[in-house]
C-alpha cells in the first residue's frame, strides 16, 4: 500500500462524510450532528493532505495553520449574529484569495502543461475576483463605504475592456506559462479589478444575492485549483459549495421577482415610480394596541432588516411568549429576502429562543392569513407591500410577498413615514385594517409588554 | 483521459451538490452559507503540497498564505455554523 492510495481513499471517505453532512442540513433536528459530521471529513481531508509524498518542510505549514485558526476561532467565537452577512462576506473573500494563492503557487512546481496553465488561470481569475468582489461586499454591508448603487455611463464599456484584457492575457500567458510571466501579474490584476467592478453597481438591498453568488464563486474557485493540481476531493467539495451558491442565488431572485442579469447590471431605484397613494394613516397607542393582543387568539410577527438593527428580536420573543400563555396562537412569517443574506432573520429569532417550529415560510402563511387576528410588522417594507401584487406600475411589481393586508388587523411597527430600502411607497401604511405603531421598535414593544405586566 | 475523469466528477458533483441543497429548508439557508465556507476551505488539503513541497522560497511563501486563509475557513467557517446551529432549538428542547 502506498501513501498515495491511502490519501485518496480517505478523500472518498471525507467526500462521504461531506455529502452526509449537508443532507442532514435538511432538518434543524439534525444539522448540527451533519456539521459535525462535515467537519470530521474536512480533519480526514487535512490529515491525508498532510501525509502526501513530497512534502519537505512542516514550519510553514503549521505557522500559516497557527495564524488561519486563531483568526478563524476568534472571528466565529466573537462575531454578532446580526453581524453575520458581513463574516459570510469574509469567509466567501478568505475561500476565493486560497484558491488564487494555491493555483498561483502551483506554477512554482515544475513543468506546466497548457491545461495546468488553464486551470491555473482559472483558479486566479475566479479567486482574485471572489476575493476583490467579497471585501466591497463586505464594505457595503458594514457600511464602511456607501451601499448604495455606483452606476456611471460607459461602465459597460469599462466592464467590456477589463474583459477582453483578461482574454488576451490569459491567451498570451497560456500559450508560454511560467511563473515569472508579466502576463500572469496583468491578468491576476485585471480580476481583482473585475471584482470591484461586479459587486459596485449593486444596491445594499440586492446584497442577499451577491452574497449567495460569491459563495457560489468561491466554491467554484476550490474546484478549478482542484483541476490545477488535479485533486478530487478539491473539485467534490468544490462543486458542492458552487451549487449551493447558486440554488441560494436563484431562490432570492426568485424572490425579488428579478432575474440575475437585472441583478448583476442594473442599479435598482432608477426605474419608473407606481401610482402616488392617497390616504390616511391611522396610528395606535401601545395602550390600545395592548387590547387588541389581549384579545387576539393569532398572532403573526413578520420581521425584516430593520427589527436586527433596532435588536429587537428579544423583545418579541418575550412578546410572543406572553401572547402564547395569554393562549394565543403564535408564529414568525419570514420572507426569503427578508434581512441582508438567506436565512438571516431565522438565526436572529433562533438566537432568542423562538423554537424552529414556529418560523413559518411564506408560502406556508399566505394560505391562511386571513385567520391571523393580529399581523405585527416590524422593520419589513417592500416584502410586504401590496403593489407588489396590485400596482402594475410599480418598480416591484410582481414579486411575491407576505399577504399580511389580508389578516384581520395590521400593525405596523415603524420610525417614522419614511419609504423601504428600494424607495417605493407602501399602501400598506394606508390599508383600512393598517394601525401604525410609531416610535422605536423596541420600546414600542417593551411598552406593550409591560402593558401586560 | 486525467482530463475526461475529472470532469465527470465535476458534473457528478454538481448533480448531486443541486439534490442535496434544494432540500435544505430556508430557516437553515445562512448556516447552509457558513457551512458552505467552511467546506471551500479544501484549498487546505492542495494548500499543504505548495507551502511544503517547493523549492522555490516565493512559491512557498504563497503556499503559505493559502494554508492561513484557509484555516480561517475552516475553521472559523465549522465554528461559526455550530454557534448558529446550537441555537436552533425545538420547543420540546425548552427553547420556549
Amino acid at each position: 500500500m502506498n501513501i498515495e492510495l491511502i490519501a485518496n481513499l480517505s478523500y472518498v471517505v471525507s467526500a462521504i462524510l461531506f455529502i452526509f453532512g449537508l443532507k442532514m442540513l435538511g432538518s434543524p433536528a439534525t444539522a448540527r450532528r451533519g456539521n459535525l459530521l462535515s467537519s470530521l471529513g474536512m480533519l480526514i481531508a487535512v490529515v491525508a493532505g498532510l501525509t502526501a509524498e513530497g512534502i519537505v518542510s512542516y514550519e510553514y505549514i503549521i505557522g500559516g495553520m497557527l495564524i488561519g485558526g486563531l483568526i478563524g476561532a476568534a472571528a466565529a467565537r466573537l462575531v454578532e449574529m446580526t453581524s453575520m452577512p458581513e463574516m459570510v462576506a469574509l469567509f466567501n473573500g478568505s475561500g476565493g484569495a486560497a484558491s488564487l494563492l494555491v493555483g498561483w503557487a502551483t506554477l512554482y512546481g515544475g513543468d506546466i502543461s497548457t491545461f495546468t496553465a488553464v486551470t491555473v488561470l482559472l483558479a486566479i481569475l475566479i479567486g482574485g475576483m471572489t476575493f476583490t468582489g467579497s471585501l466591497i461586499a463586505y464594505g457595503k454591508l458594514s457600511e464602511t463605504i456607501n451601499s448604495a448603487a455606483v452606476v456611471f455611463t460607459g461602465q459597460q464599456v469599462v466592464n467590456s475592456l477589463i474583459l477582453i484584457g483578461i482574454l488576451v492575457s490569459g491567451y498570451m500567458f497560456a500559450v508560454d506559462p511560467h511563473p515569472e510571466s508579466q502576463w500572469l501579474y496583468i491578468m491576476l490584476g485585471l480580476a481583482m479589478v473585475f471584482g470591484i467592478m461586479a459587486v459596485i453597481p449593486i444596491g445594499g438591498a440586492d446584497m442577499p444575492v451577491v452574497i449567495s453568488l460569491l459563495n457560489s464563486y468561491s466554491g467554484l474557485a476550490a474546484c478549478a485549483a482542484g483541476f490545477a493540481i488535479n485533486n478530487n476531493i478539491l473539485i467534490v467539495a468544490g462543486s458542492l459549495v458552487g451549487a449551493a451558491g447558486i440554488i441560494l442565488t436563484n431562490i432570492m431572485c426568485k424572490a425579488m421577482n428579478r432575474s440575475l442579469t437585472n441583478v448583476l447590471f442594473s442599479g435598482f431605484g432608477a426605474v419608473k415610480q407606481g401610482k402616488a397613494i392617497e390616504g390616511e394613516v391611522k396610528p395606535i397607542s401601545v395602550e390600545d394596541a395592548y387590547y387588541l393582543f389581549e384579545a387576539a387568539s393569532n398572532v403573526c410577527f413578520v420581521p425584516g432588516y430593520g427589527m436586527a438593527v433596532a435588536q429587537a428580536q428579544h423583545v418579541v420573543k418575550e412578546l410572543g411568549e406572553i401572547l402564547e400563555n395569554n393562549g394565543a396562537e403564535v408564529s414568525y412569517a419570514i420572507h426569503p429576502v427578508a434581512g441582508r443574506m438567506p436565512g438571516h432573520m431565522n438565526v436572529l429569532l433562533a438566537e432568542a429562543d423562538v423554537p424552529y417550529e414556529q418560523l413559518v415560510e411564506m408560502d406556508e402563511i399566505n394560505p391562511r392569513i386571513e385567520n391571523v387576528d393580529i399581523c405585527v410588522v416590524i422593520g419589513a417594507n417592500d416584502v410586504v407591500n401590496p403593489s407588489a401584487r396590485e400596482d402594475e406600475d410599480s418598480p416591484i411589481y410582481g414579486m411575491p410577498i407576505i399577504n399580511v393586508d389580508k389578516a384581520r388587523t395590521v400593525f405596523v411597527l415603524k420610525r417614522s413615514m419614511a419609504s423601504g430600502f428600494s424607495g417605493v411607497d407602501n399602501p400598506l401604511f394606508f390599508g383600512e385594517n393598517t394601525r401604525m405603531l410609531f416610535g422605536d421598535a423596541k420600546e414600542s414593544i417593551s411598552g406593550v409588554i409591560s402593558e401586560f405586566g | 483521459m486525467e482530463v475526461v475523469f475529472l470532469t465527470f466528477i465535476l458534473v457528478l458533483s454538481i448533480f448531486l451538490g443541486f439534490e442535496l441543497i434544494s432540500k435544505v429548508p430556508a430557516t437553515l439557508h445562512t448556516p447552509l452559507m457558513s457551512g458552505a465556507n467552511a467546506i471551500s476551505g479544501i484549498t487546505l488539503a492542495g494548500a499543504f503540497l505548495a507551502a511544503g513541497m517547493v523549492d522555490s522560497e516565493m512559491g512557498k511563501w504563497l503556499g503559505t498564505a493559502a494554508v492561513a486563509f484557509a484555516t480561517i475557513n475552516v475553521v472559523g467557517g465549522y465554528m461559526v455554523t455550530d454557534r448558529m446551529l446550537g441555537m436552533f432549538k425545538s420547543k420540546s428542547e425548552g427553547g420556549k
